[in-house]
C-alpha cells in the first residue's frame, strides 16, 4: 500500500494506537495538571470560570455519544442537564449527601431518564425523536414547577458546605476539581465508546449513516441506541448536578434553559462530532468566549454569539473545526 | 346552572377560541414541515418576530394590529424565501438536512430569541385592539373577543391558503411537492423555486400568527418555547400535510388544555399537551390522518 | 441430493390494499444456485425484505436451517448465516471502506473482527487497495463489490444478491458473476434476484419466477423460460 491511500489523520492529541488504559491514564495525569495550575492560580474567578467551561466540556461530550456518533439529535439536552442539578437539590435536601454522592445519583437519574426516552421513542428518526426529546424537556420542566419540595417555579437556595475538603482552600477549588474530573472521565468514555473493540462505536456509526443496513450487518441497533441514549442521559445529569452548588440558587427556568440546549448542540457541531475530541475543542472555545463576552460585553450578548457561531458552521464548515484540519491535511 | 357544568363549557369555548390561535401558528409549519420536509423549528421565533413588530408598530402608529400583521406578511415572505434558498444550498443539496438542519434552525430560533432582547429588551410587549375588552355573552357562555377575532381572522386566513393550494396551479404544485417529486419534474416544474415559494408563505403566516397571539396575550422574546412542542404536536397530529387535519388537531389539542387549565391549574396545561404529543410519537409518528411517512 | 437450507412456506404480505405476495413456497438445498425473476412489482424484493426480516409482519413464514425465523430481528438473522445486499447499494457513508467491513465482522458475533480479516473479505472483491478510502470515491461496481464483501464478511450460509448488476456494464456484470461462482464455489447458497437475463441464466441451476406476487414457475431454468406464462409475463412488460 502506497502512502497516498492512507487516510489523511487529523490533528488528535492523541495518536489512534494509543489503548484504553493509556488514554485513560493520559485523561487522569491532564486532570491533575489542569487542578494543579488552577490550584496555582487560586483565584477565585479562574475557579468559577474553569467550572463553567468545563460542566460544557461534559454536557457536549454526553450529547455527541448519541447526536454526533448515533445520529440522533437531542434538543432536551437543557432536560437531562436540569435532572441532575435537581437530583442534587432534592438528595441533598432529603439525605443531607454532599456532592458526590448526589452526583451518583444523578448519574442513575439521567440514566433512567435517557432509557426511558430511548424506550418511548424507539422507533423515531431524525426530525420526530428532535421533537420528542424537545417535548420531555418541557414535560419535565413543567413537573419541576409544581413540585414544591424543591421550590417549585420560585427555585431552590443550595448552601455550600462550611469545610472544605483537603487539600482545597475553598468550597470553589474543590468544586472546580470534581467537575475537572468529571470532563477528563467524560472525555475517557467518549474515546472508549468510540474505539471500542466490541464496535459499540462503530455500530452506531453504521446505524448513523443506514439503520436498515446496519440491521443487515448484524448490527442490533435497537440494544445500542438504548445504550447511548443511556450512558448520554447520565452524563448529560451529571453535568448537571453540580450546578445548584456553583450558583448556590437553581430555579426552573433558568436550569431548562435554552442556552443549555442550544450549547450542548453547538459545541460538538462546531468542534466536529465524529471523534471525542470535537466537542471538547468547541466546548473550551464557546464557553470561553462566552465567558469572556459575559464579563467584557453582556449575558445577552454572549448567547447570541452562539446561536451566530453555530449558524455559520453548520452552514459552512458542516464537519466542524476538527474537519477544517482533516481537509488541511489532505 | 351547575358551576362545574358551566366551568366546562366555558373551559371548552375558550379551548376552541385558543385552538384557533394554535391553529394560525401551526398552519405555516404544516406547510413547511408537512409538505415540504422542512423542520422549522425556529416557526414559533417567526411568530414571536412578527408580534413584536406588529407590537412595535401598534405603539408607533396605533393601526389594527391584525391589519398590521397582514401589513407584514410580503416582508416575512421575502424573509422565508430567503432563508430557504440559504437552507437549499446549504443542506438540502448536500444532503446534510438531518443533523445540521435542524441545527441550523434550531440556531435561528436562538438568534432571533437573543436578537429580539438585544433590540427591544426581555420585558413583555403588547398591542391592544379596539375591541380588546369587549366580552360577549351566550348565557353562562364568555365569548372575549380579545380571543374570537384572532382565531376567527386565523381560520379565514388558513381557508384563504386552502383555497389557494386547492384551486391555484401553482397550489396544486405545493401541494404535490409533498407527495411526488418525480411528477414535478416531469411537468416541468423546478422543485426548488416551488419550495422557496411555499416556504416563504408559511413564513408569511407566522407574521398573521404573530399578529393574532399579540391581540390574545402580551409577548416576550422567549413566548415561542411554548408554542414549539404544541405546533409540531398539532402538524403531526393533524396529519402534517393537512390544513383542516391541522385545525381540528389545533381545535382539540386547545379544548384539552384548557378544560386542564381550568380544573387543574394553569401550570399543568403544558404537562397535558406535551405528554399527549409524546404518547402520539410513540404510537403512530405519522400522525392521525396522515400520509405514511 | 443435499439438505434443504431455506423454506418459505406460503409467504404473503399486503400493503394497505395491495397484496404484493401471496402464498410463496419455496425451498433452496444448500450449496444451490436459484435465480429468482419477475418482472417489476412482482414481489422479488418484498420477498427479499420479509425473508431478511425489515418487514416484521407477514403470512407465512420462513424455516432456515431447521429453524423458524419468525420473530427473529433482522440483524438476528444476519448473524445466523442470512445475509442480503441492497439493490441500491447502501454503504455507510460516515466510515471507510475496511471499517464498512468490519461492522459486520463486529457483530457478527464470531469474534474475529480483526484487520486481516476485514483485509481479505476486501481481497476477496479486490478492493484490498482502496481499503482507507470513503465510499464517495468509489465507482458503482465498486460500491457493488463492497455491498458484497460486507454481506460476505458474515460468512453467510446463504446469500440474497438483490440486483447486485443493474446498470453495470458487460465486462462489469462478468466481473460480479465471477466473484458470485466464486462465493459459491466456497459453499455459500446464493438465491441471485436480476433483471439482467444473461446473468441470470449464466449463473442460476434453477429458476423460480414471480408474477404479481406469485410464484408461476419454478425448476431448471431452460424449461422455465420456454414456458407460456412466463413468456407471456416477461412479453407483457
Amino acid at each position: 500500500m502506497s502512502d497516498a491511500t492512507l487516510p489523511a489523520m487529523p490533528v488528535l492529541p492523541a495518536p489512534r494506537r494509543m489503548g484504553h488504559a493509556a488514554f485513560w491514564l493520559a485523561c487522569a495525569v491532564a486532570a491533575l495538571a489542569v487542578i494543579a495550575v488552577l490550584r496555582g492560580i487560586g483565584s477565585e474567578y479562574a475557579y468559577f470560570a474553569a467550572t463553567f467551561v468545563l460542566q460544557y466540556v461534559v454536557l457536549a461530550t454526553a450529547w455527541n455519544i448519541l447526536g454526533g456518533y448515533a445520529g440522533y439529535v437531542n434538543f432536551g439536552a437543557a432536560a437531562f442537564f436540569a435532572a441532575g442539578a435537581y437530583t442534587t437539590v432534592a438528595i441533598g435536601k432529603a439525605l443531607g449527601l454532599s456532592l458526590l454522592p448526589c452526583i451518583a445519583f444523578a448519574a442513575l437519574v439521567g440514566g433512567a431518564l435517557g432509557l426511558g426516552t430511548g424506550l418511548l421513542t424507539l422507533r423515531l428518526r431524525g426530525a420526530y425523536f428532535a421533537i420528542a426529546t424537545l417535548c420531555l424537556s418541557v414535560v419535565l420542566q413543567t413537573l419541576v414547577v409544581n413540585w414544591s419540595y424543591v421550590g417549585g417555579s420560585r427555585g431552590a437556595y443550595v448552601i455550600r458546605p462550611r469545610d472544605v475538603p483537603w487539600p482545597f482552600d475553598t468550597y470553589g477549588g474543590y468544586l472546580c476539581a470534581v467537575v475537572v474530573v468529571l470532563a477528563a472521565a467524560a472525555i475517557a468514555i467518549a474515546r472508549t465508546i468510540e474505539k471500542s473493540r466490541l464496535g459499540l462505536g462503530l455500530g452506531l456509526a453504521a446505524l448513523r449513516d443506514d439503520e436498515q443496513a446496519a440491521e443487515a450487518a448484524g448490527v442490533p441497533t435497537l440494544r445500542l441506541k438504548l445504550i447511548a441514549t443511556t450512558i448520554s442521559g447520565a452524563m448529560m445529569a451529571v453535568a448537571g448536578a453540580p450546578l445548584p452548588l456553583l450558583g448556590s440558587y437553581v430555579e426552573p427556568n433558568s436550569a431548562f434553559g435554552l442556552a443549555y440546549a442550544v450549547n450542548a448542540i453547538a459545541m460538538p457541531l462546531i468542534g466536529g462530532t465524529a471523534s471525542w475530541a470535537g466537542p471538547l475543542i468547541g466546548a473550551v472555545v464557546l464557553a470561553s468566549l462566552q465567558q469572556a463576552a459575559t464579563v467584557t460585553i453582556s449575558s445577552a450578548a454572549n448567547l447570541l454569539i452562539v446561536g451566530v457561531v453555530l449558524v455559520v458552521f453548520v452552514c459552512a464548515a458542516p464537519h466542524g473545526i476538527l474537519g477544517l484540519f482533516k481537509k488541511g491535511a489532505r | 346552572m351547575d358551576p362545574d357544568l358551566a366551568l366546562l363549557l366555558n373551559g371548552i369555548v375558550s379551548g376552541l377560541l385558543l385552538g384557533g390561535l394554535y391553529a394560525a401558528a401551526a398552519a405555516g409549519l404544516s406547510v413547511s414541515f408537512g409538505m415540504l420536509d422542512v423542520v422549522n423549528i425556529a416557526h414559533p421565533a417567526f411568530m414571536v418576530l412578527g408580534a413584536m413588530l406588529v407590537a412595535l408598530l401598534w405603539g408607533a402608529t396605533g393601526i389594527d394590529p391584525l391589519v398590521l400583521s397582514v401589513l407584514l406578511t410580503p416582508a416575512f415572505w421575502a424573509l422565508g424565501a430567503a432563508i430557504y434558498v440559504a437552507y437549499h444550498h446549504f443542506f438540502e443539496r448536500r444532503g446534510d438536512e438531518a443533523i445540521q438542519g435542524l441545527a441550523f434552525f434550531f440556531g435561528v430560533m436562538f438568534i432571533i430569541e437573543i436578537g429580539l432582547v438585544l433590540a427591544i429588551g426581555p420585558e413583555q410587549h403588547f398591542a391592544d385592539a379596539s375591541y380588546a375588552n369587549v366580552t360577549w355573552r351566550l348565557g353562562e357562555i364568555d365569548l372575549p373577543l380579545r380571543m374570537l377575532v384572532p382565531a376567527l381572522v386565523a381560520l379565514l386566513a388558513i381557508g384563504g391558503l386552502a383555497l389557494f393550494l386547492r384551486r391555484t396551479f401553482t397550489g396544486r404544485a405545493i401541494a404535490a411537492v409533498a407527495q411526488d417529486r418525480e411528477a414535478l419534474r416531469l411537468l416541468a416544474i423546478d422543485p426548488v423555486r416551488i419550495k422557496r415559494l411555499a416556504f416563504g408563505i408559511s413564513i408569511a403566516m407566522a407574521a398573521l400568527a404573530g399578529g393574532a397571539l399579540v391581540v390574545v396575550q402580551p409577548v416576550e422574546a422567549s413566548s415561542g418555547h411554548i408554542f414549539i412542542g404544541r405546533v409540531f404536536a398539532v402538524v403531526i397530529m393533524g396529519g402534517l400535510s393537512s390544513l383542516w387535519g391541522c385545525v381540528l388537531a389545533a381545535l382539540a389539542f386547545g379544548v384539552v388544555e384548557n378544560v386542564t387549565a381550568s380544573f387543574y391549574g394553569p401550570s399543568w396545561s403544558p404537562a397535558v399537551a406535551f405528554g399527549a404529543l409524546l404518547l402520539v410519537l410513540a404510537v403512530r409518528p405519522q400522525g392521525f390522518f396522515g400520509r405514511a411517512a | 441430493m443435499s439438505e434443504v437450507v431455506l423454506r418459505a412456506d406460503g409467504v404473503g404480505k399486503r400493503f394497505g390494499g395491495f397484496t404484493a405476495l401471496s402464498g410463496v413456497n419455496l425451498e433452496v438445498r444448500a450449496g444451490e444456485r436459484l435465480g429468482l425473476i419477475g418482472p417489476n412489482g412482482s414481489g422479488k424484493s418484498t420477498f427479499t425484505n420479509c425473508l431478511a426480516g425489515a418487514f416484521p409482519s407477514h403470512d407465512g413464514g420462513f424455516t432456515f436451517k431447521g429453524q423458524k425465523l419468525a420473530g427473529l430481528k433482522s440483524h438476528e438473522r444476519a448473524r445466523r448465516g442470512l445475509a442480503r445486499t441492497f439493490q441500491l447499494p447502501r454503504p455507510f457513508r460516515g466510515l471507510s471502506v475496511i471499517e464498512n467491513i468490519r461492522v459486520p465482522l463486529a457483530y457478527a458475533g464470531r469474534h474475529e473482527a480483526t484487520e486481516e480479516r476485514a483485509m481479505e473479505c476486501l481481497e476477496s472483491v479486490e478492493l484490498a487497495g482502496k481499503a482507507q478510502r470513503m465510499p464517495k470515491e468509489l465507482t458503482q461496481v465498486e460500491l457493488r463489490r463492497l455491498e458484497l464483501a460486507r454481506a460476505t464478511a458474515l460468512k453467510p450460509e446463504l446469500l440474497i444478491a438483490d440486483e447486485a448488476m443493474a446498470g453495470l456494464s458487460h465486462a462489469e456484470v462478468d466481473q460480479i458473476l465471477a466473484l458470485l461462482f466464486r462465493l459459491n464455489a466456497g459453499g455459500t447458497t446464493i438465491i441471485m434476484i436480476e433483471h439482467v437475463m444473461r446473468a441470470v441464466t449464466e449463473f442460476s441451476q434453477r429458476l423460480a419466477v414471480l408474477v404479481a406476487g406469485k410464484k408461476v414457475a419454478d425448476g431448471d431454468p431452460k424449461t422455465v423460460l420456454s414456458m407460456p406464462e412466463v413468456e407471456e409475463a416477461y412479453l407483457g412488460r
